[in-house]
């Protein structure tokens, strides 16, 4: 099929190109220089945007924590629910929505590529059925290799070379996306009730410490050469004066950086970033965090913004979990994924006049605007921990204007007012910036080749909005903003029209997206890793792995690794 | 004055959230004839099922005859007006009530009051289980108003109740009160047992045998009467414990001295404290 976009304002940051008034060519899926200009059909996209497919790089919407989620929440499903179209199908769900919903919804917005951000291992084929199931948008899911035994073990044994083969094993088996690294050492801690509190706390009868795991994940994916960097949620996680932790765990890389590239995302930052010794005199530390991300090129952060609503928090981070059960009150599941990692869920609400969530609030948005630069921080809400995806709009409108961010700014908790740093803020960022946030620079950083751009060569993934950048001032007009971005005009999906006015035309699978790993067959390791299995694991190796035909639609992307 | 006849006796499970007098106070009688209501999975017209009159101009005063088991969400979230059942309901009667009466000459299901705020429901036969609770997952339940029930109830009666009163003049299942925060739930003979389950605060007063009261209640005192609500008070010794100390909580259980001999051990715990 061949499609000609004309007339739309495009913005393609990675190919420099800002609100030019151009036409876009699509044919077979991808952006090409030129089509049979008879045969093709015609979108006229004159007074819209027209930007790449949006790219969310952290979402929780599979695997097994997150259907646990869902069964806990019966409550989150009762009155939000879609009726079944003549092309799509019925679902339920606010914050943990059913993996069709999903799908939709996310097409709905313009976007076309997810990432799922924690699959423990043991669960990656439930994760894997799950994410086949969620349509629309392809999507990756990265390996939880925190606190897995072998890792620990190879590092106490300083055997750095038997650390990457089990790392390269373990994606390729997987089928994972990038490295993610919880709370590193805390989540085995947990196994016998305690936590780590620094980076130099060792872990419970394993001599090794969260520092050293952070710097050996880190170089193993330099090792690999994995398209992603490690994808870091940091220790201390919704702590008061966590921010001194943040900064101490991106420090701890700085001299594995490889030249000008990222080597570690700190994930859902805001809530890293808080300053203060208890939650009654909690601090904003964004600026910090802030000065240390723009005076260094070697990190990337995304927000995990809050949202004022009710949500589910799903982590592998179980004892913050169990704190914030403890703290609300609130129903609380746990479970410990064997030898590797371990998860928790407790439901949540963000209250605009409680101080706490409303300093969250603020904090999400300072690092936001306070980041020069916004290839190094990008929209996301953490969902559902933070609120649920479909919330972007509403963070764009207080990213672009600072009157969308006043208006909710006055209904906030009045401690919080006085203790924001906000107010202090004029920076309004342009829709050419929330272009990289939401899409260019996500697609960067996850090292997808093919999206987050309209060059030529490009997956055919492109989202209209209904927003016309020289007739508008988002700064004024900011719920204008939330509305274009609340519903894409079109989307439209490896070149076929998935969404014309907030409406899914059609139903399409998306690929899922895995690193495969080339590695020199080595026979004395399988050996071993069979022997470990027998002694570590209740699953046989045989029946560990996910076969590759397991995916609806596959798309490997390979990896010559140097071992 | 409104009536509603059933006509035939009812084969499938029917969702009539129209049958409030807020639906049909202002409509006519073909309106209300054609309101849509769901009959199984099909969609059918209220006179399909019932033969509906209207007579005199009180229009806010329904009465239902027959025996609507199977009818689901009667007077759900109505708001003011009187709503008489002459026969059984089905679940969901006056979910999310805000207002009104709702009289069951007969007998109703499950959730009956679920989620209650204001209004009373009056019930001269037996209910379900979940009285005044809420559905599945939310944690909170009726937040106001007052259910009387004449016979028996089931399980879980007022869990996660916020405010109100519940009475009960008949007996109780297991788990009443169950996680309660606020209100008072009052049942006059045999309450099954793990009574206030999990309560933080609010009243419950058992007036009938209890075969035994949860070891994470404490006793508090033994009180020669108990007050019901406003000038309604029962004169007769009452145990009184607090709890649940599992959850921290403040709650207050009342339970009858006289019906509930086995339990006068926990008196010398009462002495104890008094020779310290």
């Amino acid at each position: 099929m061949e499609l000609i976009i004309r007339n739309g304002f495009v913005f393609d940051p990675l190919n420099k190109v800002e609100g030019e008034k151009m036409d876009v060519f699509v044919k077979d899926g991808k952006i090409v220089e030129k089509v049979d200009e008879c045969k093709a059909k015609v979108i006229d996209a004159s007074g819209m945007m027209v930007l790449p497919g949006g790219v969310d790089l952290h979402c929780h919407i599979a695997g097994s924590e997150v259907n646990a989620g869902r069964l806990l929440r019966p409550e989150d499903h009762f009155k939000n629910f879609e009726r079944k179209t003549r092309v799509t199908r019925s679902g339920s769900g606010h914050s943990v929505p059913s993996t069709f919903t999903t799908g939709y919804r996310y097409a709905r917005m313009g976007y076309t590529t997810i990432m799922n951000p924690a699959m423990p291992p043991l669960e990656a084929k439930h994760t894997h059925d799950e994410l086949n199931d969620t349509p629309m948008v392809d999507k990756g899911s990265y390996t939880l290799l925190t606190d897995w035994w072998f890792i620990l073990e190879c590092l106490e044994n300083g055997k750095i070379e038997e650390c990457v083969r089990y790392a390269a094993w373990i994606l390729k088996a997987t089928k994972g996306y990038a490295i993610k690294i919880v709370n590193p050492g805390g989540i085995e801690a947990w196994g016998f009730g305690r936590n780590v509190q620094s980076l130099d706390d060792p872990v419970p009868y394993f001599n090794v410490t969260p520092r050293e795991i952070i710097r050996a994940l880190c170089k193993v994916n330099n090792w690999l050469g994995l398209p992603h960097t490690i994808h870091l949620h940091t220790n201390n996680l919704g702590k008061p004066g966590n921010y001194i932790t943040t900064l101490e765990t991106m420090k701890c890389v700085e001299d594995l950086a490889l030249k000008d590239k990222p080597v570690i995302h700190i994930t859902h930052c805001q809530f890293s970033s808080f300053k203060g010794s208890n939650w009654r005199n909690l601090r904003s530390g964004a600026e910090e965090i802030a000065r240390y991300v723009n005076n260094h090129s070697h990190v990337t952060l995304d927000m995990g913004q809050v949202i004022f609503t009710n949500t589910t928090t799903m982590t592998a981070d179980a004892p913050f979990q169990f704190t914030l059960h403890q703290l609300t009150g609130n129903k609380w599941m746990n479970h410990d994924v064997e030898t590797e990692t371990s998860s928790g869920i407790v439901p949540f609400r963000y209250k605009r006049k409680n101080f706490v969530h409303a300093m969250q609030w603020s904090i999400g948005l300072e690092l936001a605007l306070l980041v020069d630069n916004p290839w190094k921080i990008f929209l996301t809400t953490d969902h559902p921990n933070a609120g649920p995806f479909t919330a972007y709009p509403r963070i764009i409108s207080w990213l672009v204007s600072r009157k969308a961010r006043e208006s909710t700014f006055k209904k906030i908790s009045l401690k919080a007012q006085r203790k924001s740093l906000l107010p202090s803020i004029t920076r309004e960022l342009t829709l050419y910036e929330i272009t990289i946030m939401t899409r260019s620079g996500q697609a960067k950083v996850l090292g997808l080749k093919n999206k987050g751009h309209l060059g030529v060569g490009a997956d055919a993934d492109v989202a209209i909005y209904n927003l016309n950048p020289e007739a508008i001032d988002p700064s004024k007009d900011y719920k204008e903003v939330r509305k274009a971005f609340r519903n894409a005009v079109y989307t439209i999906k490896n070149g076929e029209i998935v969404v014309k006015n907030g409406e899914i035309t059609k139903h399409v699978n998306g690929a899922t997206l895995w690193v495969n790993l080339q590695t020199s067959e080595q026979k004395l390791f399988n050996e071993k890793l069979k022997e470990k299995f027998r002694d570590y694991w209740t699953v046989e190796y045989e029946n560990y792995a996910v076969e590759e035909n397991r995916l609806k639609i596959s798309n490997p992307i390979n990896v010559e690794a140097k071992i | 004055m409104i009536s509603l006849q059933l006509k035939n006796s009812l084969k499938f499970p029917v969702t009539a959230k129209c049958i409030s007098p807020d639906a049909l106070q202002d409509k006519s009688l073909e309106e209300i004839e054609k309101l849509k209501i769901w009959v199984g999975n099909k969609k059918k017209e209220l006179r399909e099922l019932f033969k509906i009159e209207i007579r005199g101009s009180e229009r806010e005063v329904i009465h239902v005859y027959g025996d609507l088991t199977k009818v689901r969400g009667i007077g759900a979230e109505m708001t003011m007006g009187e709503l008489t059942i002459h026969g059984n309901t089905g679940m969901h009667l006056g979910e999310e009530m805000k207002g009104g009466k709702i009289i069951v000459y007969g007998n109703t299901g499950d959730w009956t009051g679920s989620m209650m705020k204001n209004g009373t429901i009056e019930i001269y036969g037996n209910t379900g289980n979940y009285l005044g609770a809420p559905y599945r997952g939310l944690d909170k339940g009726m937040s106001g108003g007052k259910i009387i029930v004449h016979g028996n109830v089931k399980n879980e009666a007022g869990a996660y109740m916020q405010n109100g009163i519940i009475r009960v003049y008949g007996s109780a299942g297991q788990f009443a009160g169950l996680r309660m925060k606020d209100g008072t739930i009052y049942i006059q003979k045999k309450c099954g047992e793990r009574v206030g389950a999990n309560m933080r605060g609010g009243k419950i007063i058992v007036q009938g045998f209890l075969k035994s009261v949860l070891p994470t209640f404490t006793i508090e005192d033994l009180r020669d009467k108990v007050k019901i609500e406003n000038e309604e008070i029962i004169k007769e010794p009452f145990y009184l414990f607090l709890g649940d100390l599992a959850e921290d909580g403040k709650g207050k259980l009342y339970i009858s001295k006289k019906k509930n001999p086995h339990l006068n051990f926990y008196e010398k715990f009462l002495e104890g404290e008094k020779i310290e």
